[in-house]
């Protein structure tokens, strides 16, 4: 099974029976798998008229109370960008799963990149958190969908998967496991009495009870700033009393989002942080110089936001030197440099797709990193 | 009655008794339009046809995008959403998809559907997708205060129009049509009781309904091209409205301060894009079966 | 070359911000502007749109920012100088269409009015909180520059400034305004035309044969051609080489992987890392001595004037640093205070943007200390005072950034408010 076929067994795995698209190479396949599947579970999808659209018609889905989700590429989430916001606003949960490409605007549609890691962050104006997974293998393909959904539902928040072209078009074996196995987070439901609900009321977690549409509760949401109804108030307090729960309501737990793989790091003195398909290529150099009698150890980042600033702070203060490969001219090398606080020294390296399988940029500046120490 | 008799006794009226108290969320007015606005007078009339047709309000969704009218929402107690500007549609299909049980009224404004929204608008009609479009029309941006809207008539002034508008106004009627709306109709905000019909109308046809509204802006288009209050506009509706039911769409252009073709215009039958899904999925199921 | 006299309209005005924004891109020579109403930003189309038949420009209102932006995108091919204004909504909006126009190097201007978000968020407030939007909004790789006026004289100016920088590097420039300094009404001096001095577009002057639109000098900027003059332009968002034509493979028509390297789209990035010493620009008042620098930007920077005031008083070190050009960010000065300094205070209106840059530059050798706000109004001044007290007093070195809790926060969660990080 290639990894966009298990994302879209992931995603019909975790519940999800809606899906709004517009057609955009290379995910495309996802969305057909799902076409394919969804008949036999009674799911939805439809082809908007845009990317906007598509989103659009996600949140709406999802306040009808399906587990929803999208499927773009580059171009295509830049489109999204306004309604990220307001998925943000609402607490809309629901999955985006994007399949990056090379390069700005059209840039290289068949070609896998990961410039779009800032973008999942900042993309959308004003101030939110967000969550971001990076599969790096078609079985993470399905593992990281499944868990986007339950992130989803539990933070109430829009969840994006940065898969990448490579990623999606790799085949390997997949396993699913058994439906009873899987476990799935039920979003956090109203039952009190219709004429006492506040859409916003929340309690420790900071995530409100959310209803759906037709139940009765008759209630209001709006991308305005909102107080507890979700009626709109214009004023700084309320503005406070939103964007401060909606940031920390995913700083404040972002320990429990946090989730990555890390290898050799006991004695490492080279440290390679790498993500997506790049960390295939880091893995596998990571393991050849160590037969070479190089102290080289891996960190391989499973959700990229929240970033896991805390434990790479501490393996700064191990390691001499810190590796960032990536497709791009330097992403989340900004936020490893950040967090490294001067500890450990810090390279990027960039990563052109016909060499990443080879991984001999990640070699070398391995084997620099070792001979300058 | 109650209310009539607590005015004759002169005793305040206790909100609760409020005829339209189960529909409107009192806890939010006063409502945030200028005097001499003509969007009260078209929630007024949804409201009383909701009324009418004794409609189970747990099952209407109103959804609204960005503007004056964009605030309607906030108004109506049933579940209501105010998203972007522009995808009130979008977010609409996705609810009914999502829910195919709601009833879904999307209840915006000129810029809101024609312009930001006019694709979701065309795509939107073209599924026939069963949604009933509340459009109110008052020729002008009124909450970013008085910009050229894709509905300005041609000579008419506003703040992005200081030297009047040269622009060709948009249709809305002929573009619903166009894209294959079932049912539409156009209104003043001063025909209270046949825009009450129409909506009433729209609202139980299978499929994309749409009214459209002609409403006075008091605060920006009357002031800036020097119309007078809300009044003299309602005036000017009952002076140069003409009711012309069946009017080929095409002839339904609006000059500035021109004749207002009203009526309804199109009702006709088109399979919905949920029956049609419906058919669709049977049919690969009984394929997919035979394989 | 200096600015055409006509254009500029020389005296002392009382306006607001977005209007002065709207004279400075005049000034400029901005011949185009494309919008869509959205407050707080309006203002400067409406002044632009009363203009604009005096001077010879034109005004059109599009269906919605989408096409606002594609329209600019156009009209600068077409030879205007051109730029359009929106706010945050809109300008999430635009966040393809800014990557088509790094893509295919099309110098124009966008001026942002930021407001409270996310989302419709507080249409009527202030706001710092896109800019790392500014920089990150679109997918893939490019570098654009970002300035950030104080007050209406600025937004004149650095309007204006960018107009002049986006000829220069051929790249989206962003005035990353907001509603505060939009809506606010000072004394606006316009100078002379002579004593401005306007960046014409380079356009290539060779011979037609020989044109290619993104062959480059040593400063790794391209030249222009305009649509019309004969040069048969071809340009596509799609990764090009240097004769704007994307990679193909003729043979098997799929794009070529292995001639990826030939591609144009490292220059994207570093024409402007390789320029950012020329475009950087920041103001730094009483750092020699400095213990404790306040770095900020906009309107934050005015409310920080009160602050630093006082802990001067109160006898703190405290220098500040307020950035001119946001992005690129000024890294190697950051780098050198951090050596002398035992704290940055950042405040901003937003739970943190740009203080990551200042966090990551510092490498841990001085302490950052975030004072956030939600937005929707500006700082207590007494909020960057503490902070700054903060700084100047704690040794111990942070493993994060620090935020510091504000009064509006204590108001708003009270005393016992959910403990942050």
């Amino acid at each position: 099974m290639n990894g966009n076929q298990a994302c879209a067994e992931g995603s019909l795995a975790a519940g999800c029976r809606f899906l709004g698209f517009y057609p955009i190479q290379p995910c495309f396949e996802i969305v057909q798998h799902f076409a394919d599947r969804c008949v036999d579970v009674d799911g939805t999808f439809i082809q908007m008229e845009d990317e906007i659209s598509a989103l659009a018609a996600v949140l709406g889905a999802s306040w009808a109370g399906k587990k929803a989700m999208t499927v773009t590429s580059g171009p295509g989430f830049s489109l999204m960008m306004e309604h990220v916001g307001l998925g943000v606003m609402l607490e809309t949960p629901c999955v985006i799963i994007e399949s990056q490409r090379f390069g700005p605007s059209e840039g290289y549609p068949t070609q896998a990149g990961s410039g779009d890691v800032m973008q999942s962050r900042w993309g959308s104006h004003g101030d939110y958190e967000i969550i971001t997974l990076s599969p790096n293998c078609p079985q993470e393909m399905f593992d990281l969908t499944v868990r986007a959904f339950n992130l989803s539902e539990r933070y109430r928040l829009p969840v994006v998967v940065l898969a990448d072209k490579a990623v999606g078009s790799m085949v390997e074996a997949v396993i699913i496991p058994k439906a009873e196995d899987l476990r799935l987070k039920k979003r956090k439901r109203y039952s009190g009495p219709k004429g006492k609900y506040l859409p916003y009321e929340y309690d420790k977690d900071l995530v409100p009870w959310m209803v759906k549409a037709g139940q009765g509760y008759r209630f209001h949401v709006t991308g305005l700033t909102h107080d507890e109804k979700g009626y709109p108030v214009m004023n700084a307090k309320c503005q406070e009393w939103n964007v401060h729960r909606i940031i920390n309501k995913v700083r404040l737990f972002s320990d429990d989002i946090i989730d990555y793989e890390e290898g050799y790091t006991e004695d490492a003195e080279v440290l390679v942080v790498c993500y997506g398909s790049v960390s295939r290529a880091a893995v596998r150099a990571v393991r050849q110089v160590r037969k070479e009698g190089i102290r080289a150890g891996f960190f391989r980042l499973k959700t990229l936001w929240p970033f896991p600033e805390q434990r790479i702070l501490e393996l700064a203060r191990q390691v001499r030197t810190i590796i960032v490969p990536e497709m791009n001219y330097g992403q989340a090398f900004l936020e490893v440099d950040r967090c490294s606080r001067g500890k450990a020294e810090t390279i990027f390296v960039h990563q052109d797709f016909p060499k990443v399988r080879s991984g001999v940029d990640i070699i070398n500046a391995i084997r620099k990193a070792d001979v300058k120490a | 009655m109650k209310a009539l008799e607590a005015v004759e006794k002169q005793e305040e009226i206790p909100p609760t008794e409020h005829p339209m108290d189960d529909v409107l969320r009192m806890d939010r007015i006063p409502h945030i339009w200028c005097p001499g606005c003509g969007i009260g007078l078209a929630v007024t009339a949804f409201v009383n046809a909701l009324e009418k047709m004794q409609v189970d309000l747990d099952k209407v969704c109103v959804v609204s995008g960005i503007g004056c009218t964009g605030r309607v929402a906030g108004y109506i107690k049933t579940d209501s959403f105010h998203t972007t500007h522009g995808r009130a549609l979008p977010f609409a299909t996705g609810l009914k998809l999502g829910n195919p049980d709601l009833k879904i009224v999307v209840f915006s404004g000129d810029g809101d559907i024609v312009s930001i929204g006019g694709n979701h608008f065309i795509h939107a009609a073209r599924r026939n997708i069963d949604i009933l479009v509340i459009c109110v029309n008052n020729f002008i941006y009124a909450m970013t205060g008085g910009q050229v809207a894709p509905t300005t008539p041609r000579s008419a002034y506003t703040t992005t129009s200081p030297f009047g508008n040269f622009e060709t106004p948009s249709n809305i009627p002929q573009l619903a049509e166009s894209a294959g709306a079932v049912y539409v109709a156009r209104w003043t905000s001063l025909h209270m009781r046949r825009l009450t019909q129409s909506i009433i109308e729209g609202f139980q046809k299978p499929g994309f309904s749409m009214v459209e509204v002609i409403s006075p802006c008091a605060m920006y288009y009357s002031r800036i091209n020097k119309l007078g209050l809300g009044i003299d506009m309602m005036k000017f509706y009952h002076d140069n409205s003409v009711i012309k039911h069946g009017e080929p769409t095409e002839n339904l252009d609006i000059g500035f301060q021109s004749q207002i073709i009203v009526g309804k215009f199109v009702d006709r039958e088109r399979p919905t894009f949920s029956e049609l899904y419906k058919g669709w999925k049977k049919e690969v199921k009984t394929v997919k079966r035979e394989s | 070359m200096k600015a055409d006299p006509k254009n500029v309209f020389t005296g002392s005005h009382y306006i607001d911000g977005d209007v002065a924004c709207a004279y400075g891109a005049v000034a400029a020579g901005c011949k185009y502007l494309a919008g869509y109403p959205i407050t707080p930003s309006t203002e400067a189309a409406e002044a632009f749109a009363v203009k604009a038949p005096y001077v010879g420009a034109q005004f059109i209102q599009m269906e919605d920012e989408l096409g606002s932006i594609a329209s600019v995108l156009g009209a600068s091919w077409a030879g205007k100088k051109a730029m359009t204004i929106t706010s945050g909504p809109g300008f999430s909006l635009m966040m393809e269409t800014i990557g088509l126009g790094a893509a295919t190097e099309t110098p124009f201007v966008i001026i942002n009015i930021q407001r409270a978000g996310p989302s419709t968020g507080v249409p009527t407030s202030t706001g710092q909180a896109d800019m790392m939007q500014a920089k990150w909004g679109s997918h893939g790789d490019y570098e654009i520059i970002a300035l950030a006026p104080e007050s209406p004289q600025e937004s004149f100016e650095l309007t204006f400034k960018a107009f002049n920088l986006a000829e220069r590097y051929r790249v989206p420039v962003m005035v990353m305004s907001d509603e505060c300094v939009g809506h606010m009404a000072e004394k606006v001096v316009i100078p002379n035309a002579q004593e401005l001095e306007v960046e014409p577009r380079r356009y290539f002057t060779g011979s037609k044969k020989d044109y290619k639109p993104f062959k480059r000098d040593k400063d790794l900027v391209p030249w222009m051609a305009r649509a019309g003059a004969g040069y048969k332009l071809y340009l596509t968002g799609l990764t090009h080489g240097e004769d704007g034509r994307p990679i193909f493979d003729v043979k098997t028509f799929e794009m070529k992987s292995k001639s990826l390297r030939g591609s144009t789209n490292r220059y994207l990035v570093d024409k402007i890392r390789h320029n950012r010493d020329k475009i950087i620009k920041f103001e730094e008042h009483q750092t020699d001595d400095a213990e404790v620098v306040v770095v900020s930007y906009g309107i934050s920077a005015r409310v920080a004037i009160k602050a630093v005031k006082e802990a001067r008083e109160s006898g703190i070190k405290v220098g500040t640093l307020r950035l001119v050009t946001v992005w690129p960010f000024p890294e190697k000065r950051i780098e050198e205070l951090a050596h002398q300094v035992k704290g940055f205070v950042v405040p901003e209106i937003n739970y943190g943007q740009v203080v990551y840059e200042v966090d990551r530059c510092s490498q841990g050798r001085a302490n950052v200390i975030l004072v956030p706000h939600g937005g929707a109004a500006v700082h207590d001044s007494d909020d960057i005072l503490g902070a700054i007290k903060q700084a100047a007093t704690d040794h111990n070195p942070y493993d994060r950034i620090l935020e510091y809790t504000t009064a509006l926060e204590r108001e708003v969660f009270g005393e016992n408010m959910v403990s942050k990080i």
